[in-house]
């Protein structure tokens, strides 16, 4: 029975079937369908589990962990912009730049001045996540009032934050940096959590929150889903744009502060492939690269499957090498089941 | 109380007016000059000469804000929403609610049950029949989508609707679902304007037609001249003066 008002359901032919199925399977269909990948992490732990009896030990959990730290940081950030309907390319560029900067900086600026190891220390990583900044709002700059695809604009970034990294000191690492760094990088508190991996944590629950239940969340989701409408509604668009690439460099900067920390060292090369991983950790953890759809809780399963992946793979006697073609093997159909996903959705 | 657009000096000289309670039909053939009237009375476009009055003061929108904040909201044919977004984030779209919290509010954190209780109270209110709120938009039906950015712009604006032909690509029972909700926006004291083809809708809804032609107003038709026939012949041209 229709009420007068019951503004067209069965007629329209234009959504036959989702209104009819149960309300309870729409308010918890959605999310569930979207943590179907959790599932998919805990098969591959299990797997693993069995396959080898050094996989649930201690060891490998702080090496995995600490792996999954700065891939995570790249991804809460390229989660955000992907999100956006964009795209980020230059993260791990500008890892490798930020920590070699801010060892720089470290290196050049405090020579001698022992005494003063904490303010090195300190300004040397404000200098890490500052410089990773500064590239995030050149990025969101271009993208959002130059107008340039995301694309093209962090294929650049990447480029120019990788030379300015070589630049930095010839191509090599800047190790002449406070002992204390290395410290900082390698303690772990209660023998099970290392400080990179709480850190990485807190800033990962933070950027959950706000993605899903901020304003400055629901617009990143509103911009990647229809630009249109978001101008329309008199928002400003371009500055979303800007704080959601320059949150994309701040976190490429936090993470060059934690590489920089585990080597005792700012290296260039740091996070040569990180952008590849944290783009697929983004993508395998349900986010659309047609922008409208991600969560941060997606990207956290996403880097714990190419975690796991790489160094379970390790523990069963896979020679390494595989660990890449197995990431992109899982990239692709993770692609692929999203295309698939979106092509459903959008009958309507 | 009258609200008046005085002097819309648009193309080569159109003058309308629309009052608060009234459905105004803005009807022509293609190139007669709906849309730019639409897009200066929206402030999408400045209109070379003449001025746009509200409430008999004149007033200049810079941009579509502007335009909104002052009371003048639009509804394009695209609907402008955000597909797999949920009804009350659409809804709410650039007016969400903040928690009333002073710290979190300052992060931005959203009242997601005060919207989305804004939201179904401000549908129902309409009679705008979408059984979940928590759905997307995607999930709605065409109609259900249409009512939704009605809903949307008539709870945001308190003057004037602008419909940009809201009708056209439904179906017969959905047009009139529609149609209703124009009535009942109406009812409650706004101006709203409808932009349409469909002859048929405009004549059931309309209480006053302009009809524009090659830039000029042809003929304002009200009370028994408003007929299929003279919609028709002013807009073809067939028909003269009036």
């Amino acid at each position: 029975m229709k009420t007068p008002a019951d503004i067209g359901t069965a007629e329209s032919g234009q959504a036959p079937d989702v209104p009819r199925r149960p309300v309870w399977w729409r308010r918890s269909g959605a999310a569930v369908r979207d943590l179907w990948i959790g599932g998919v992490l805990l098969v591959i732990v299990a797997a693993f589990s069995i396959g080898s009896p050094y996989f649930l030990t201690r060891a490998n959990w702080l090496n995995t962990s600490n792996t999954a730290t700065e891939v995570l940081l790249l991804a809460v950030g390229e989660t955000f912009v992907i999100c956006s309907g964009g795209i980020d390319l230059s993260v791990g560029a500008v890892l490798g730049f930020s920590g070699t900067a801010g060892a720089w900086v470290m290196a050049t600026g405090f020579t001698g001045a022992h005494g003063a190891a904490v303010g090195a220390v300190g300004v040397g990583f404000l200098a890490t996540v500052a410089a990773g900044g500064a590239f995030g709002l050149v990025n969101g700059t271009l993208v959002a009032w130059a107008g340039i695809p995301p694309f093209v604009v962090t294929l650049g970034t990447l480029g120019i934050a990788t030379g300015f990294g070589y630049l930095l000191n010839d191509g090599q690492e800047i190790s002449a940096i406070p002992g204390s760094v290395a410290t900082f990088g390698n303690t772990n508190l209660g023998g099970w959590i290392p400080v990179p991996v709480l850190i990485t944590a807190v800033i990962t629950i933070w950027c959950g929150l706000v993605l899903a239940r901020t304003r400055f969340g629901a617009y990143t989701l509103s911009i990647g889903d229809s630009r249109e409408a978001v101008v329309r509604a008199g928002i400003n668009d371009r500055r979303i744009l800007l704080r959601i690439y320059f949150l994309s460099g701040l976190l490429a900067g936090v993470a060059g502060v934690l590489v920089m920390a585990r080597l005792g060292a700012g290296s260039p090369d740091s996070g040569a492939t990180d952008n590849l991983n944290a783009i697929a950790a983004v993508v395998i953890g349900g986010a659309s690269l047609f922008g409208g759809r991600g969560t941060v809780i997606g990207s956290v399963i996403g880097t714990g499957i190419i975690a796991v992946l790489v160094t379970g793979l390790v523990l069963i006697n896979v020679p390494p090498f595989w660990q890449e073609v197995t990431v992109g093997a899982v990239l692709i159909i993770a692609v692929y089941i999203d295309q698939f996903r979106n092509r459903k959705s959008s009958r309507s | 109380m009258a609200k008046h657009y005085g002097g819309v000096q648009a193309l080569r000289g159109v003058t309308l007016h629309v009052d608060a309670g009234e459905v105004l039909g803005l009807v022509g053939d293609n190139g007669a000059g709906k849309s730019t009237v639409a897009k200066i009375l929206s402030g999408a476009t400045f209109p070379s000469a003449g001025q746009v009055l509200l409430d008999g003061d004149p007033v200049d929108f810079p941009n579509p804000a502007a335009a909104r904040d002052a009371g003048v909201a639009t509804v394009y044919q695209d609907l402008a929403l955000a597909d797999q977004r949920g009804v009350v984030a659409n809804f709410f779209l650039g007016k969400e609610i903040l928690s009333g919290n002073g710290v979190a509010r300052r992060f931005g954190w959203l009242d997601t049950r005060a919207m989305t209780r804004h939201t179904v109270a401000e549908l129902a209110r309409l009679h705008t029949y979408i059984p979940d709120v928590r759905a997307t938009a995607r999930q709605l039906s065409g109609g259900q989508r249409q009512a939704l950015a009605i809903a949307r712009a008539a709870a945001w604006t308190s003057k004037v609707l602008l419909l940009d032909e809201p009708t056209s690509a439904l179906g017969v029972e959905q047009q009139q679902q529609v149609l209703d909700l124009i009535r009942r926006v109406r009812d409650e004291g706004m101006a709203v304007i409808l932009i349409s083809h469909q002859m048929p809708d405009v004549l059931a809804v309309c209480d006053r037609v302009v009809v524009l032609r090659l830039g000029q107003v042809a003929a304002t038709l009200a009370g028994d001249k408003l007929t299929s026939e003279n919609l028709v012949g002013y807009i073809t041209g067939a028909k003269v003066g009036g």
